[in-house]
């Protein structure tokens, strides 16, 4: 019964698992070319779309993107190179449309920040541990109170053992 | 000293992440401003035949208001643009965005018309030209033909009181 029991689930997560599966498919392209719907298909996916800003051209069902994607098209069936689309789509929607944006003065923040604060962190990080290291009790000879105390208490530490 | 550049730190990233809750991510700054507007020759709304190009409107200054019949925040702009055009003479051409006509004449003889000539633009391209993501956009373009200004979104009466009207007599001064 239990055995019968796991089936069923198990069709269940299937049914489940294939509805999403059918609903994850990119949105279907313009054209019939399969060379230029590839081509297009590459460049859309690293378009961001205008409307819904976390997705691609390639992903988004909004009506700009279908646009978008069917311009693409007609410029390559126009025998326009990656680097013409590309450039046409930063003249209309600037920088913001890549996903990769240019190393330029307004983006060096962005694409060096990171490593920056890394280096910064590690930097402080390793003053601040070498800091605590010449500062270790180690180095500090007793006073000759603290002397006596630590004999005192080794020796009791003995008699009680 | 050195002891408090961790609390710099955090307060330096405060103040940037309070800045970005007052910023509109939809709010992408054009690069067109600055350049010339995009070439367009459209039929108008009401007159397939009649044409309307970016050459024949060089020497004026006017704006170029995207719309659609099927955008709901045009409906609560275009009452504000056919009263601001009443008050002050201005050039408003209404680019009609990835519309039909029958529906965008309805639109216009229902809301008002406040616009010089409404062009047609079914497919969109005009507007894509225009770098158009999201209606209403509205671009002010000098007599030069140069975009000098673009309003992402509805226009608030403040927008047309306080940015709108100062730039249309700025640039209708410049020769």
């Amino acid at each position: 019964m239990s055995v019968m029991k796991s089936w069923r689930g198990l069709m269940v997560a299937l049914c489940f698992a294939l509805t999403t599966f059918a609903h994850a498919g990119e949105a279907t392209p313009v054209g019939d070319d399969p060379v230029i719907q590839a081509r297009m298909m590459r460049l859309a996916a690293v378009l961001r779309c205008l409307v819904c800003q976390n997705q691609t051209i390639a992903d988004s069902h909004a009506d700009l993107a279908l646009d978008l994607r069917r311009q693409i098209t007609e410029m390559m069936q126009q025998g326009k190179s990656d680097d013409e689309v590309m450039s046409f789509m930063v003249q209309r929607y600037g920088d913001f449309v890549l996903y990769r944006p240019p190393v330029k003065t307004t983006t060096v923040l962005l694409w060096f920040g990171p490593a920056a604060l890394v280096l910064l962190g590690g930097l402080a990080f390793y003053r601040a541990a070498r800091q605590r290291n010449l500062s270790s009790v180690e180095d500090e000879p007793l006073t000759p109170e603290q002397q006596q105390l630590a004999d005192r208490l080794l020796r009791e530490e003995e008699g009680a053992a | 000293m050195m002891r408090f550049w961790p609390l710099g730190l955090f307060l330096a990233l405060v103040g940037f992440l309070y800045v970005g809750l007052f910023r509109d991510p939809h709010e992408i700054p054009s690069p067109l401003i600055g350049k010339p507007a995009p070439g367009f020759n459209l039929p108008t709304l009401q007159d397939p035949a009649q044409k309307v190009s970016r050459e024949a409107l060089l020497g004026h200054v006017y704006m170029v208001n995207v719309w659609a019949s099927w955008c709901v925040s045009c409906r609560d702009e275009h009452p504000l643009l056919v009263e601001f055009a009443k008050q002050h003479p201005m050039e408003i051409y209404g680019l009609d965005y990835k519309d039909t006509r029958p529906e965008a004449m309805a639109w216009l003889g229902q809301l008002g018309n406040p616009y010089q000539a409404a062009l047609f633009d079914a497919d969109g391209r005009v507007g894509i030209d225009f770098g158009v993501y999201g209606v209403p956009e509205s671009f002010v373009v000098d007599k030069k033909g140069v975009i000098r200004y673009k309003q992402i979104g509805p226009f608030t009466p403040e927008a047309l009181n306080n940015t709108l009207l100062p730039l249309l007599q700025k640039l209708n001064s410049e020769t």
